[in-house]
C-alpha cells in the first residue's frame, strides 16, 4: 500500500513521519505521475491559497478531482480540509479546491494567529479518549450535506459546537493538526480506510 | 478554568504556525497593492513594512515599526497571514503589532535596534516571533527567548545571496557537528554556543532546530530561492528582490514555483525565462562592515 502526501507546500514532513510511524510507505506527491502511483492521499496543513495556486499551475487539480471521483481515499488536515470542501467561504475568488466533501468550510474561521488554540476534541469512530487538537488559523465546517458524517466538534469555549472533523465515504477531514502532536490515531484510522478501499 | 478550555498562545500553536508556512515564500510588501500581487503569486504570507530593505539602506536614518494604518490596510487586503517587523529589543512595538492582530512578529535587524543588549522576551506574547540568526548559537539564544521560527539573516536589501548561503551553511554545519559529539562534550559545546545545554542536547539528538528554519537576505531570483532550499532552508523570505525588480508579479510567481520544485532544474529553468530585470543589487563585500545589517543582534 502506498500513501502519498501532497507536497506542494505545508507540513508535509510531519504527515510523512506520522504515516511512517503507522507502518506505511509514504511518499511526497508533486506531479501527476506521482499521484498515479498512490492508493491514498493526505493533503497537509499549509496555506490553502498557495496550495490551490500550485495545484493549478502544475496540473494536479483535475487528476486529483478524478481520483477522488474514482473513490481514492483522501485525508485533509486544516488547509487540506479546505481543499476537500465543495464550497469555501472567505477564500480568494479564484481559489480552487479538489471538492469531494459536500460541505461549506469557512477559512480562518476562529480568527487570526493570536486566536489559534489547543483544545480536546472527541472523534466519533476513534477510541481512546479525546484528541489534543491543535487549531492554527483553522477553518470550521459551516454546513454539511446529507451524506456527510460529523465526527467531531469543539467542546468548550466561544466556538463550542463548531464542526471540526467530518467524513464522507472515503474522504476524511479535520480542521486541526494531529500530525503536530504525535497522536497517530487519525493517521491509523485513515490507513485503515485506504486498506479497505484497496 | 477547566483544563478543557481552549489554550491560546502556546509554544505548539506558535511553532505550528511556522510549520504551516514550510515550502512557501514570504514576501516583503509596503502597501495593499503589493500585498495583493504577492497573494496572487502564491505567497504563503506577507511581511508588512514601510520601506523594503534596499530603500532603508539607500535612504538611511532610523528605521522603525510601520504605521498601524498601513498594517491594517494590508491585513484587510489579503487573506493570507500578515507578518510585521519590530525593532530588536523594542517590546512595545511588538505589543502594538500584537494588538493590531498581525500573525507573526519579525524582531528584525533590518530595522534600527532599540536595545543593544537585550532582545524581546518573546514568551510574554500570544503572537509568535521569527528572528534572524547568522549561526547556531544565535539561533538557539533567540529560541531560548521564545522565538517560534528562525530565518538565516543573509544581508537584506542587497540582492546578493552570498551571505544567505554563508549563514545557512554555517547553521547546518554547526548542527551536524553537534550530532557527531559524544554526550560529555555537549556541555562544552553549550558553553561555546552560549546557549542552554538542554536545547543544545535537543538539537544534537534531532539533527535540526526545534523550530522551522527559513532563509532570508539577498534572495533575488528563482535559482537563489531553490539553492537555499537545497542547502536546507524550509522556506524563503524575499524582501527587496521582488518589488525592486522589473516585473514583480511574474518574478514573485516564479520564485514560489522554484521554491516548491527546488530540486527540479527543468522547472527552475522554465520559470526563470523572460522575467525581465532582477533588482540591480549591491555586493555585500562593497558594503562597509558597520553598514551590514546582519551584524545587528547578538
Amino acid at each position: 500500500m502506498n500513501i502519498g502526501v501532497l507536497a506542494l507546500q505545508g507540513d508535509v514532513r510531519e504527515h510523512l513521519s506520522a504515516l511512517a510511524e503507522s507502518d506505511v510507505l509514504a511518499r511526497p506527491v508533486r506531479r501527476p505521475e506521482e499521484l498515479a502511483g498512490v492508493d491514498g492521499l493526505v493533503i497537509p496543513g499549509g496555506e490553502s491559497t498557495a496550495i490551490s495556486n500550485l495545484a493549478v499551475s502544475f496540473g494536479l487539480l483535475d487528476p486529483i478531482r478524478k481520483r477522488i471521483a474514482d473513490g481514492m481515499p483522501v485525508y485533509g488536515s486544516c488547509a487540506g480540509m479546505i481543499m476537500l470542501a465543495g464550497t469555501v467561504l472567505d477564500g480568494r475568488p479564484d481559489q480552487e479546491s479538489f471538492q469531494g466533501i459536500d460541505m461549506t468550510v469557512r477559512r480562518n474561521a476562529f480568527g487570526r494567529q493570536v486566536d489559534s488554540f489547543e483544545a480536546p476534541v472527541e472523534i466519533e469512530d476513534i477510541e481512546g479518549g479525546p484528541f489534543h487538537a491543535v487549531f492554527i488559523r483553522a477553518p470550521w465546517v459551516e454546513e454539511t450535506g446529507r451524506d456527510v458524517r460529523v465526527l467531531g466538534r469543539v467542546a468548550e469555549g466561544d466556538a463550542a459546537g463548531r464542526i471540526v472533523a467530518v467524513r464522507q465515504g472515503n474522504l476524511l477531514a479535520t480542521a486541526f493538526h494531529p500530525e503536530l502532536t504525535g497522536d497517530l490515531r487519525v493517521h491509523r484510522y485513515f490507513v485503515e480506510m485506504v486498506r479497505q478501499a484497496l | 478554568m477547566s483544563e478543557n478550555q481552549p489554550a491560546i498562545g502556546t509554544a505548539r500553536v506558535k511553532r505550528g504556525m511556522a510549520e504551516m508556512l514550510k515550502g512557501g515564500v514570504i514576501m516583503d510588501v509596503v502597501n495593499a497593492e503589493q500585498a495583493k500581487i504577492a497573494e496572487d503569486a502564491g505567497a504563503v504570507a506577507v511581511m508588512a513594512l514601510e520601506r523594503v530593505p534596499a530603500d532603508i539602506r539607500a535612504q538611511g536614518g532610523i528605521s522603525r515599526m510601520s504605521d498601524p494604518d498601513m498594517i491594517d490596510g494590508i491585513i484587510n487586503a489579503v487573506s493570507i497571514p500578515v507578518m510585521a517587523k519590530a525593532r530588536i529589543g523594542h517590546f512595545v512595538e511588538a505589543q502594538v503589532l500584537q494588538s493590531l492582530g498581525v500573525d507573526y512578529v519579525d524582531e528584525s535587524e533590518v530595522l534600527s535596534p532599540a536595545d543593544f543588549a537585550n532582545h524581546i522576551d518573546k514568551w510574554q506574547f500570544t503572537v509568535p516571533f521569527v528572528c534572524g540568526a547568522t549561526n547556531l548559537g544565535e539561533a538557539l539564544r533567540r529560541i531560548t527567548e521564545g522565538a517560534a521560527m528562525i530565518r538565516s539573516k543573509g544581508e537584506a536589501g542587497t540582492g546578493d545571496v552570498s551571505n544567505a548561503t554563508t549563514h545557512m551553511r554555517r547553521i547546518r554545519a554547526e548542527i551536524r557537528r553537534l550530532q557527531t559529539l559524544p554526550e560529555d562534550e555537549l556541555y562544552v559545546a553549550a558553553k561555546e554556543l552560549q546557549a542552554p545545554y538542554e536545547l543544545v542536547k535537543e538539537v544534537a539528538e534531532a539533527g535540526r532546530l526545534p523550530v522551522v528554519l527559513f532563509t532570508a537576505g539577498g534572495i533575488a531570483t528563482p535559482a537563489d530561492a531553490a539553492m537555499m532550499m537545497q542547502l536546507g532552508a524550509e522556506g524563503v523570505f524575499v524582501g527587496s528582490g521582488i518589488f525592486k525588480s522589473g516585473n514583480p508579479a511574474q518574478r514573485a510567481a516564479a520564485i514560489v514555483k522554484a521554491t516548491t520544485f527546488h530540486d527540479d532544474p527543468d522547472v527552475i529553468a522554465k520559470v526563470s525565462r523572460g522575467l525581465g530585470e532582477a533588482m540591480v543589487g549591491i555586493n555585500v563585500e562593497d558594503e562597509p562592515v558597520p553598514h551590514r545589517l546582519s551584524e545587528r543582534g547578538w
